[in-house]
């Protein structure tokens, strides 16, 4: 496969405090990401996310280590012609318009002002900003902003877009459009790393994931193995449970009961006492109001990254 | 093509921002009143006009070129609008040019308003124009440009406060420094004198750029000193964007 984004032994040195001293953030970073697929950059806050791609985008020079994006050195400049880039919680020139901010970032592009002004159109209209394109940006929202954001990340028609924390700041509906928006470049061919912490989109949108815990990576996999359709448990509610069918439902769960206002709730630890209860149930006469497998979510996976191996 | 939209964004910030009209204004209505203050004196109008004039328009010239020059990057990085330029195919020199240019155009509009009304006014009061004028005030701004350089280095680096403070002091030091190296040869001992030379030589000497005392008083003008005035003006400019950029490459936005 086609490598996008390489990097290799990427460390990340920060002078802090009185006595500057020099504080690791990022610990000997290895990680490739392939042509067209949607890579997830997970980790809680201050795992060094944000310090990844800012190297990636030039804004702050490497320790130690490369990292190259297309087959170019980052350090170089020519490395950001083929980048988009939308910076954690975007912050514009307030006097400029949208419109005004999206010509100015195609200039730096060197787009020819024909290019310029049917681009910024477009994506005026797919980030469903056309109304507010005259408006100042201080008068602009913040999830106007988050918007604007992506239309100039995708100004210079990119082939890798970098997105830091895309969906922070959105509404449900914005969020939404978000995902569909990424998608869609997704189906346009282009490459998309993106960080974030909001497990619940990463799952819809990613094909692999990478998880950074303190400065390191924790591990990178498909999405798809990560989660394995592995039933972890499988929850039962039943109606009308008659005291003898609750004892042999306590048995198989190993636990006690949980009574709800639709019945009676059984955790079961796995598939094969599941059938058992249901067995039982329906010899007993009860009523299966409700089957419901668990799976392990991507938080699950997260959380137990995050929490089982903190040096 | 880069340099260019950078420089012109930092002049439509200069622009759209409020603050420098009141100023413009401020300046404008002194600059006329030195008229009113002319007709007080006798045979002396067109002098007063002048040098109050051109006093005016530096004065506010160099104020308006810290206030804005220390914000120029400094304010760029704390309110992280650097983030998504930075992240486009632009080197780091090429912003901070940018910037740099954007503010000399925003002065020379400035100024050049200043002047302009300076030049109509001792036109209306003299009865013929002073050409003198223009070259004082060209002299002037290019001392003008070397605070704005100034500013710009200090604002690579250091916060905005102190930037003001350390561009301020080296806009007095340098008008007066023309007196300290004639300080340092009348009184000070050897090593004072050392110390003063070396101070002389590292800060920029912009009493060479006052003319307009000789213009006001109708005095010729020495044309191998205005030459000699602009190349180490323009020198000195040059050594300081280069620091500026060369600490400018090196930083991280964090």
């Amino acid at each position: 496969m086609d490598p996008v984004i390489q990097i290799e032994g990427l460390c990340k040195d920060f002078r802090v405090g009185f006595w500057r001293r020099r504080t690791r953030v990022l610990h000997d970073l290895t990680l490739t990401v392939h042509r067209g697929e949607i890579f997830g950059y997970l980790g809680p806050n201050g795992a060094g996310k944000t310090t990844t791609l800012k190297l990636l985008t030039g804004l702050i020079l490497p320790t130690a280590g490369s990292a190259r994006l297309l087959g170019q050195d980052v350090r170089l400049v020519a490395a950001k012609q083929q980048i988009g880039f939308l910076p954690e919680t975007p912050y514009f020139y307030d006097y400029l318009t949208g419109r005004e901010f999206l010509d100015l970032c195609g200039r730096l592009f060197r787009l020819p002002t024909g290019v310029r002004r049917d681009r910024i159109a477009r994506l005026l209209h797919l980030t469903a900003l056309v109304e507010a394109a005259d408006r100042q940006l201080r008068k602009y929202s913040k999830g106007m902003l988050q918007r604007l954001g992506l239309a100039q990340a995708l100004i210079n028609d990119p082939s890798l877009v970098i997105l830091d924390e895309p969906m922070s700041g959105l509404d449900p509906l914005g969020r939404k459009a978000m995902r569909d928006i990424i998608l869609g470049l997704k189906a346009e061919g282009r490459t998309i790393f993106f960080s974030s912490h909001i497990l619940p989109d990463v799952e819809v949108l990613c094909d692999r994931v990478g998880i950074l815990v303190g400065g390191r990576l924790r591990g990178v996999g498909r999405l798809d193995e990560i989660l394995k359709t592995r039933t972890e448990s499988v929850e039962l509610i039943l109606d009308r449970v008659s005291s003898d069918l609750a004892i042999v439902l306590r048995d198989l769960a190993q636990a006690p009961l949980l009574s709800q206002p639709d019945g009676v709730l059984v955790r079961l630890p796995d598939q094969e006492r599941a059938d058992q209860a249901l067995r039982a149930a329906l010899e007993a006469g009860a009523r299966v109001v409700g089957v419901a497998p668990q799976r392990l979510t991507l938080e699950d996976h997260f959380l137990r990254e995050v929490q089982g191996k903190t040096p | 093509m880069k340099i260019q939209a950078i420089a012109l964004n930092t002049f439509r910030e200069a622009v759209r921002d409020r603050i420098l009209y009141s100023v413009l204004a401020f300046a404008l209505l002194l600059i006329a009143a030195s008229a009113i203050l002319a007709s007080l004196s006798i045979g002396q109008e067109g002098k007063i006009v002048k040098d109050l004039g051109l006093a005016s328009s530096s004065l506010f010239g160099t104020f308006i070129a810290i206030f804005l020059g220390i914000g120029l990057v400094s304010k760029e990085i704390e309110r992280r609008t650097i983030y998504a330029i930075i992240a486009k195919p632009i080197h780091r020199f090429q912003f901070l040019l940018g910037k740099y240019i954007g503010l000399v155009l925003t002065l020379l509009v400035t100024v050049g308003v200043m002047v302009l009304l300076v030049v109509g006014l001792a036109w209306a009061v003299d009865g013929h124009w002073t050409p003198g004028l223009l070259a004082a005030a060209g002299l002037d701004f290019l001392a003008l440009m070397i605070v704005t350089a100034v500013a710009i280095l200090f604002s690579t680096f250091s916060t905005p406060t102190l930037s003001a403070i350390f561009s301020l002091a080296v806009f007095v030091i340098g008008r007066l420094s023309g007196d300290l190296r004639w300080f340092a040869e009348q009184f000070a001992g050897a090593g004072l004198r050392r110390v003063i030379q070396v101070l002389y030589l590292i800060l920029p000497d912009l009493s060479r750029f006052q003319i307009g005392s000789q213009v006001v008083h109708g005095l010729p003008l020495a044309p191998a000193g205005i030459a000699w005035a602009a190349l180490y003006g323009a020198a000195y400019i040059l050594v300081l964007l280069l620091l500026a950029i060369g600490i400018f490459q090196r930083r991280d936005f964090k």
